[in-house]
């Protein structure tokens, strides 16, 4: 790691201010920024950590509209005992990510603000349509996510929490990478009043997408029947060495017909 | 057998530190002055070296030194060696090409060491490392053996044409066409040993430490054998001579073959000590681990089995080829020659066997022993061929093996190994039975029931241990003895020192050594303690590996023990005037047999020291040591069944059963030996389904880290069903065969003969991951 500065914000305003000197990057669990500083594939001048802030912790639920805190951790999401009740499928979800070091470190905002295309988060906020807020703006999940680690996200810009109706019926389900536990095809199925909407993590080239396919076979009928013999198209979809595209494609389908069945349980 | 003695389930000794953070190693070691070293490491698998300019980092905050293979070379640094001669078919030496321990005018992997830079703090020493600029040509690289030896191919090291290194065989090659010729059917079988990277959980270190003053080095580093490390860098590479040396190896946090070899870091170390004139700490971050340990296997064979009308195997033929990476590392050659292609009777009569195996240079890391090395290849080899004959001649894998196991010892098979004991049939029954395997046609339905596949395979394992007579591998081109020394010191109130030239990283000498001595003398197993891994403590020793701490280093110790009781037998007669031959050691005491006389076993100690009454003429102290060369291999052997499912539409497979039934001749420990057992197993099974070294064409691993490498976890592997039906080497005092690798080398076949018969398939590659697996069921579909 080479040598930086630490500041720790007192509020989202003073983090916005103390965001200007240098080359500075906002901290909150570190999960992929700390260990990418030790490589010294990053190298901020200064970090400005709102892992903290008060005003930006906590899962608030009220009627059917969820709102969770950008410095949440995956812990606190997986635990909370409204949110369990309300969308009992982005609970779990948290509780799939990493370990448990990164669930008690790693926060929400961190994790859609970097937007891994491994990442499970991106996936369930598209899936479930929410909203990004950040200190400036409104942002819709589907505007929010752009390609691999991009995001709409300004200069400067600070994600504070994240809103979403909860649906009536939501599942993910992932199949992990063997070595590295990510998501090699993370698929998050919801039903809500606007309909289905099923989206996927781990796989596209351009990070995390919609599978019209899915969403397709399941708006007529949301049942895990309905995906039988699916053909996701592999065109679009990464290759590596330890998935083809071909497979990624083959998994999406198995996974969301799991998703839909838990989702239905 | 008492409740500390031979046999007995101890706890081990060592585990209090190691589990609540009191183990010592090489980087706890802290020395007044030292400073922090970073290797700049080639990023290229193929270049020239064109200019290397040190002037910048030298220049930067707390840099104490940045030096180059051409200083290395200026003080008379020697090239690294290979201790192991092998010569081709056609009598010629291996053709072995230089490997300086800092790269001078050009790299040849990734990961190549290429300079030094040593500074204050680790840190500063690496942001110095990249202020080192190197000006590199690049080459075309090759990374996979068969190609490398192909005409056109780059060439690696000017020694060896196309890359070839030695062209070797064993057996009767005519015998063996004939027995093929005339065969009733013939198995033939592309084999695949994939690449694995060893993962010690300790990375290596090196801590280099000249005394001016003294004009005297000392040396910790991650070794398996600290003496021989000395020895070689004293003998070869000129790092300063014996008397002047000091290695020491304190805890390893384990090596799996990976901490035999001397590598460039420690030679560097040291040298750079004198150079600087200060202590120098080199520690390896786990991606250098992944880059520059040497890693294991990478074997691609062809064999062909042929069996007469009654199935029983008239010949095998293998023709293998063997990557051997960058670099000849220490024992890279007799990998794939003596601890392989000696192992391919297997458990079975094979009256014909012909071996050739060619060894290659390619653009990757340097290719040398782990965990089973050479074994694996061979059992996985002949499993696999095995397995495929039973399918091919529509009879049971059991029964096929049955046929043609050796049944009786001992049994000199044609490829020099000389079996003296084993009851391979008890093995398989044991197995058999644990697994249920009459049961497993009901299980497989009922999976199908679930949409799973469910498969099961065997393995039927023999294997070599207890490396080696002296002589017998002397003769085979080794270029050291394969003894075990051991000291036993008893101290004046009976308590007692083993000193010991076996290394322990992992394998519990502390306990089972002690388990051995309270057998013998009673005393409890807290008050012997096991010294080990310091050559200014234990004069000389082999170290570990190759199963061989409990049957050589274990054999030695007894030879001690055997010397300490006949001297002590001698003073307590003296002292109870009793004759010498009426004498027992029972319980931690001294009796005169069939009588109630007797000293408790610290009377006769303190009376070997305080020499105020001993027989005419004899030494005071009571301290012997033996050195036990052996008189042959062992031959640990065993059956291992595994049992899966697989689920069709992601290719996971879950392992549900894995049965290990093993022979390992007399235990010590049988707490250790399962232990020993369940590690082998996850390290085996990691290689079926999960491991795998993977370079790009251009030489760049892709496998340099936990994110792409997938090591075993707890929740890959099952809970094992281990039991052991042993019969006692007759070779060695305790009639112990080892148990380290066994595991390692078992599995892997069981394991892919499982899936392939949940399949359908002939082979499939090994790691067999997800994705292999769904490959493999969709190409079956159409």
């Amino acid at each position: 790691m080479y040598s930086v500065n630490y500041h720790r914000a007192a509020s989202v305003a003073d983090a916005a201010k103390l965001l200007k000197s240098g080359d500075a990057k906002l901290l909150s669990g570190g999960m992929t920024l700390i260990p990418a500083m030790k490589t010294r594939l990053a190298a901020p001048s200064d970090l400005v950590d709102v892992s903290r802030l008060k005003e930006l912790q906590g899962v608030k639920v009220s009627g059917k509209t969820v709102t969770i805190g950008a410095a949440t951790t995956h812990y606190d999401v997986s635990a909370d005992a409204n949110l369990k009740k309300a969308c009992p499928a982005l609970a779990h979800m948290a509780s799939l990510i990493g370990d448990p070091a990164v669930r008690y470190k790693g926060t929400i905002g961190g994790s859609i603000a970097n937007n891994d295309p491994a990442a499970d988060y991106p996936a369930a906020l598209l899936a479930l349509g929410a909203t990004i807020i950040t200190n400036k703006r409104e942002i819709a999940a589907d505007k929010f996510f752009k390609g691999l680690f991009e995001t709409a996200l300004k200069e400067g810009e600070i994600i504070t929490a994240v809103s979403f109706t909860a649906p009536a019926k939501a599942a993910y389900q992932k199949f992990r990478n063997p070595a590295s536990r990510y998501a090699i095809v993370g698929v998050f199925v919801t039903k809500g009043k606007d309909g289905v909407r099923a989206a996927v993590t781990g796989a596209g080239e351009d990070g995390v997408f919609r599978s019209k396919e899915v969403e397709t076979a399941l708006s007529k009928n949301f049942d895990a029947s309905a995906l039988d013999g699916l053909k996701v198209p592999a065109k679009g979809l990464m290759s590596d060495i330890h998935a083809s595209a071909d497979y990624r494609a083959s998994l999406i389908a198995v996974m969301a017909k799991r998703a839909v069945a838990a989702a239905n349980a | 057998m008492g409740i500390e003695g031979v046999g007995a389930r101890v706890a081990r000794k060592e585990d209090k530190r190691f589990i609540t953070g009191g183990g010592r190693y090489v980087d706890d070691m802290v020395v007044p002055g030292m400073k922090h070293a970073v290797f700049v490491r080639s990023p290229h698998a193929h270049a020239q070296i064109k200019k290397i300019d040190v002037k910048k980092a030298q220049g930067m905050p707390g840099v104490v030194g940045v030096l180059t293979g051409k200083e290395l070379k200026a003080d008379g640094i020697g090239n690294l060696i290979c201790g192991w001669m092998i010569h081709s078919k056609d009598g010629t030496p291996m053709k072995m090409g230089a490997w300086s321990p800092l790269a001078v005018d050009k790299v040849r992997y990734v990961g190549d060491a290429v300079v030094i830079v040593v500074a204050d703090t680790k840190g500063q020493a690496r942001d110095a490392a990249e202020a080192v600029e190197i000006t590199y040509k690049e080459l075309k690289a090759v990374v996979d053996a068969t190609k490398a030896i192909q005409p056109g191919a780059p060439q690696i090291h000017a020694e060896s044409d196309n890359n070839l290194i030695f062209d070797w065989e064993i057996g009767d090659a005519k015998a063996t066409d004939a027995a093929i010729k005339s065969a009733a059917h013939v198995t033939r079988m592309k084999i695949v040993n994939n690449r694995l990277v060893p993962n010690a959980m300790e990375p290596r270190a090196a801590l280099g430490h000249y005394d001016k003053a003294e004009d005297h080095y000392t040396c910790w580093t991650t070794s398996q054998n600290p003496h021989v490390s000395r020895l070689v860098m004293s003998a070869f590479y000129n790092v300063a001579p014996e008397n002047k040396l000091r290695v020491i190896a304190p805890d390893v946090g384990g090596g799996f073959g990976s901490k035999i070899y001397i590598y460039p870091e420690e030679i560097v170390c040291l040298w750079a000590s004198k150079k600087t004139g200060v202590p120098v700490k080199w520690v390896a971050d786990r991606t250098e681990s992944f880059l520059a340990d040497a890693h294991g296997r990478d074997h691609v064979s062809m064999v062909e089995m042929a069996f007469d009308k009654d199935n029983r195997i008239t010949g095998l033929k293998v023709d293998t080829i063997a990557n051997l990476g960058a670099y000849m590392s220490l024992f890279s050659s007799c990998v794939p020659t003596y601890l392989y292609a000696t192992l391919l009777s297997g458990q079975y009569n094979i009256p014909a066997i012909h071996a050739n195996v060619r060894t290659v240079y390619t653009n990757t890391a340097p290719v040398d022993a782990y965990r089973g090395a050479g074994r694996p290849e061979a059992t996985y080899l002949l499993e696999r061929t095995m397995e495929t004959a039973a399918r091919e001649l529509g009879v049971s894998p059991a029964e096929l093996r049955r046929k043609n196991f050796i049944t009786s010892f001992p049994h000199q098979t044609p490829v020099i190994m000389n079996y003296d004991a084993g009851d391979y049939n008890a093995s398989l029954d044991a197995a058999m039975k644990a697994a249920d395997y009459a049961g497993f046609a009901n299980r497989k339905a009922d999976a199908a029931k679930r949409g799973k596949l469910r498969g099961i395979g065997m393995s039927c394992y023999i294997e070599a241990c207890g490396i080696a007579p002296s002589a017998a591998v002397g003769s085979l081109g080794a270029g050291v003895g394969l003894w075990e020394s051991a000291e036993v010191r008893v101290n004046a109130v009976g308590t007692i020192e083993v000193l010991t030239g076996s290394h322990s990283h992992g394998q519990g000498h502390e306990t089972t050594f002690a388990q051995v001595v309270n057998q013998r003398f009673g005393v409890p197993i807290d008050s012997v303690s096991i010294v080990h891994g310091d050559t200014d403590k234990v004069q000389m020793g082999m170290g570990t590996y190759g199963s061989r701490s409990g049957a050589v280093g274990l054999s030695a110790l007894v030879k001690a023990l055997d010397k300490v009781e006949a001297k002590a037998k001698k003073i307590a007669a003296h002292l109870l005037e009793a004759d010498e031959g009426d004498i027992v050691i029972e319980n931690g005491e001294v009796k005169v047999a069939g009588t109630d006389k007797n000293l408790p076993w610290f009377q006769v100690a303190l009376a070997a020291y305080t020499a105020h009454n001993l027989p005419a003429g004899m030494e005071p102290g009571l301290k012997e040591t033996a050195f036990y060369d052996p008189s042959n291999f062992t031959f640990p052997a065993g059956c291992y069944i595994c049992e899966v499912e697989i689920d069709p539409e992601t290719g996971t497979t879950e392992i549900v059963q894995f049965v290990a039934a093993d022979d390992f001749g007399n235990i010590i420990n049988p707490m250790i030996v399962e232990g020993q057992v369940h590690g082998g197993i996850a390290q085996g099974v990691g290689q079926a389904l999960l491991e795998g070294a993977h370079y790009d064409g251009n030489g760049q691993l892709l496998t340099a880290s936990y994110m792409d490498y997938t090591m075993p976890r707890a929740d890959d592997l099952p809970s094992f069903k281990v039991s052991t039906s042993n019969t006692p080497c007759p070779g060695n005092p305790l009639g112990i065969k080892g148990c380290g690798e066994a595991g390692a080398i078992g599995s892997p076949p069981a394991v892919i003969n499982a899936i392939t018969d949940a399949l359908g398939v002939g082979d499939i590659a090994m790691p067999a991951s997800p994705s292999t697996v769904w490959s493999a069921i969709r190409a079956k579909k159409h």
